[in-house]
């Protein structure tokens, strides 16, 4: 399968530099000549990825039902008159700053993790939720009054069709969404949750460079692991729902 | 049989059905002609409770529309429309598959059906069964868009403009492979158009409708010899209504038959049976013949016919 060979190869990157960053001490001992500690080494790396991994994941299962059930909801008949709330709610979510969200959240929810999957399920919401409209709106007339008018229940018409159709569009809403929170869950890092974005701002705390270059260099590579996994998801997608148009 | 009674349907204040009476009696084309906005598509969706209707009775063979869950009522009809509504993401054999999948039938009987229709639809099943909606041309997607409707075998189809987007040679074809299944099939069918040609082509009967009201229900005849009023009239074209009855006979019903038919002589030129009397004279007017063979669908020599007999009584 061609298809997956860049996220298999993106991934064994990804977890060959996290269990052996200390290869590269010279490396990073030449870009920062006068520490005596180059290699981060409060937690391990991988630890680090995979907490981060964690919220970034859970947040996206949140807010992708979220998104989807109310992308649904808003496009059915009885909830048409709520389109434009919804569609408001969502973008009062983007506008928001993850970081005020944080602020907002800390006296509440208290240091750690729960903030930060606060702020990442508002702020993801948005793209999956306009995209889950977009798709479902632009399903052809046509193609659903053939579909009621045959026979098929409304639910049915959901499940067979519409989403069918418009699934190809939600699921690039859901990369957009995923890839924006990799970057932000590293924030959470200023709040006591433990992600990559840690030897971040150690490094930005003791001027260290070392440091922040790892946990940037972590973070872009998980970016853009997840993102070539989407890639080859949709193509699946093509594959199995538009065979006809996959080259 | 379908039955409209006192049938009225508004949107807001506004009435875009009023009214109306309807039969259509079994195994009858009843085709509802007017221009956009006359109603008549309205009236088609009320019959399968697409549109709920606000006054009046529907009945389908005697039960009222209302008393009867939708999807079964809609189960039971064929529903074609313009552009096909074919789903993209299906192949034809799923596309046409449809509705048995939705009663559940078993999937040999699903396949036999799919291949049957495609062959009656003139559609070879071996290269169009899997096939994408958007890899057929606008006449075969349509005539997949009638098999989908026949797969369940319904005994009421509903065709709203089902050939209004294709070219005239298409139509064309597909109205007569349309007049050739109903022979076969005989279904109650209710068939919406903004065409006259068309509608005097395909029905048994035509409404004729405007703002919202039936205003002439009759056979095609009818509807040409006595149009009930200045509207009518104008429909169907004052000037050329004796063409027009003419292309409702065929050649069949004014042509001398001999006793027996008889084999033609090699590359004789005549015309078939089954040849509109208009037809007919066209094409004895251009090539200046008097009187032609007249062959059968078998090719066999089946009788004559004079030019002089199709002017005297072919209107």
């Amino acid at each position: 399968m061609r298809i997956w060979l860049p996220p298999v190869l993106l991934t064994a990157l990804l977890c060959a530099l996290s269990a052996g960053m200390p290869v590269l001490e010279p490396l990073f001992q030449w870009v920062q000549p006068d520490k005596q500690n180059v290699i981060y080494e409060r937690e391990s790396f991988l630890f680090l990825l995979q907490n981060h991994l964690m919220l970034v994941v859970i947040s996206a299962l949140v807010g992708t039902v979220a998104a989807v059930a109310g992308g649904i909801f808003a496009t059915r008949p009885s909830g048409r008159d709520f389109l434009p709330l919804v569609s408001q709610i969502a973008s009062i979510g983007q506008t928001f700053p993850p970081v005020a969200v944080l602020a907002l959240a800390v006296p509440v929810l208290g240091f750690g993790e729960a903030p930060i999957l606060v702020a990442l399920i508002l702020y993801g919401l948005l793209p999956i939720l306009r995209n889950t409209l977009a798709g479902l709106e632009g399903v052809d007339a046509t193609v659903r009054q053939a579909a009621l008018g045959m026979g098929m229940s409304s639910f049915q018409v959901l499940l067979q069709v519409e989403l069918p159709l418009a699934g190809r569009v939600i699921l690039a809403g859901i990369r957009t969404s995923v890839t924006i929170n990799i970057a932000t869950a590293a924030i959470g890092s200023t709040i006591g949750a433990r992600t990559l974005g840690d030897p971040v701002i150690a490094g930005l705390v003791n001027g260290n460079t070392a440091y922040v270059l790892q946990g940037a260099i972590l973070i872009g590579l998980l970016a853009l692991t997840v993102d070539s996994l989407f890639e080859a998801a949709e193509r699946v997608w093509d594959r199995r729902f538009l065979p006809q148009t996959a080259g | 049989m379908i039955e409209l009674k006192n049938v009225t349907r508004r949107f807001g204040d506004a009435v875009a059905v009023d009214r109306i009476n309807l039969t259509v009696e079994s195994g009858e084309v009843c085709v509802l002609v007017g221009s956009s906005g006359c109603g008549k598509s309205t009236t088609l969706r009320m019959i399968n409770q697409l549109l709920p209707h606000s006054e009046g009775e529907i009945l389908v063979d005697g039960k009222d529309v209302t008393a009867m869950n939708p999807e079964q009522l809609r189960l039971n009809m064929g529903y074609v429309i313009q552009g096909t509504g074919l789903f993209p993401h299906w192949t034809v054999a799923r596309n046409i598959a449809m509705v048995p999948q939705l009663l559940k039938w078993p999937r040999e009987r699903i396949d036999e059906r799919v291949h049957e229709l495609l062959t009656l639809l003139d559609l070879d099943p071996a290269t169009h069964a899997n096939k994408y909606p958007q890899q057929l041309s606008g006449g075969q997607a349509q005539r997949v868009g009638v098999a989908r409707a026949l797969a369940a075998n319904p005994n009421i189809l509903l065709m709203d403009e089902p050939f209004g987007a294709l070219d005239a040679i298409t139509r064309e074809n597909l109205q007569l492979e349309m007049l050739r299944i109903q022979s076969q099939l005989r279904k109650t069918t209710v068939f919406v158009t903004h065409d006259i040609d068309e509608a005097l082509r395909l029905a048994t009967r035509i409404a004729v409708m405007d703002r919202g009201r039936i205003i002439q229900h009759d056979t095609p005849e009818n509807i040409l010899r006595r149009p009930a009023s200045d509207f009518v009239e104008n429909l169907v074209g004052k000037q050329d209504r004796g063409l027009k009855l003419m292309s409702l006979r065929t050649v069949r019903d004014l042509m001398q038959s001999y006793p027996q038919p008889r084999q033609p002589e090699p590359g004789a030129d005549g015309l078939k049976e089954a040849d509109s009397l208009r037809v007919a004279l066209s094409i004895m007017l251009w090539q200046n013949w008097n009187q032609v063979p007249v062959f059968n669908a078998d090719g066999e020599e089946t009788g004559t016919i004079t030019r002089e007999r199709i002017i005297r009584e072919g209107a």
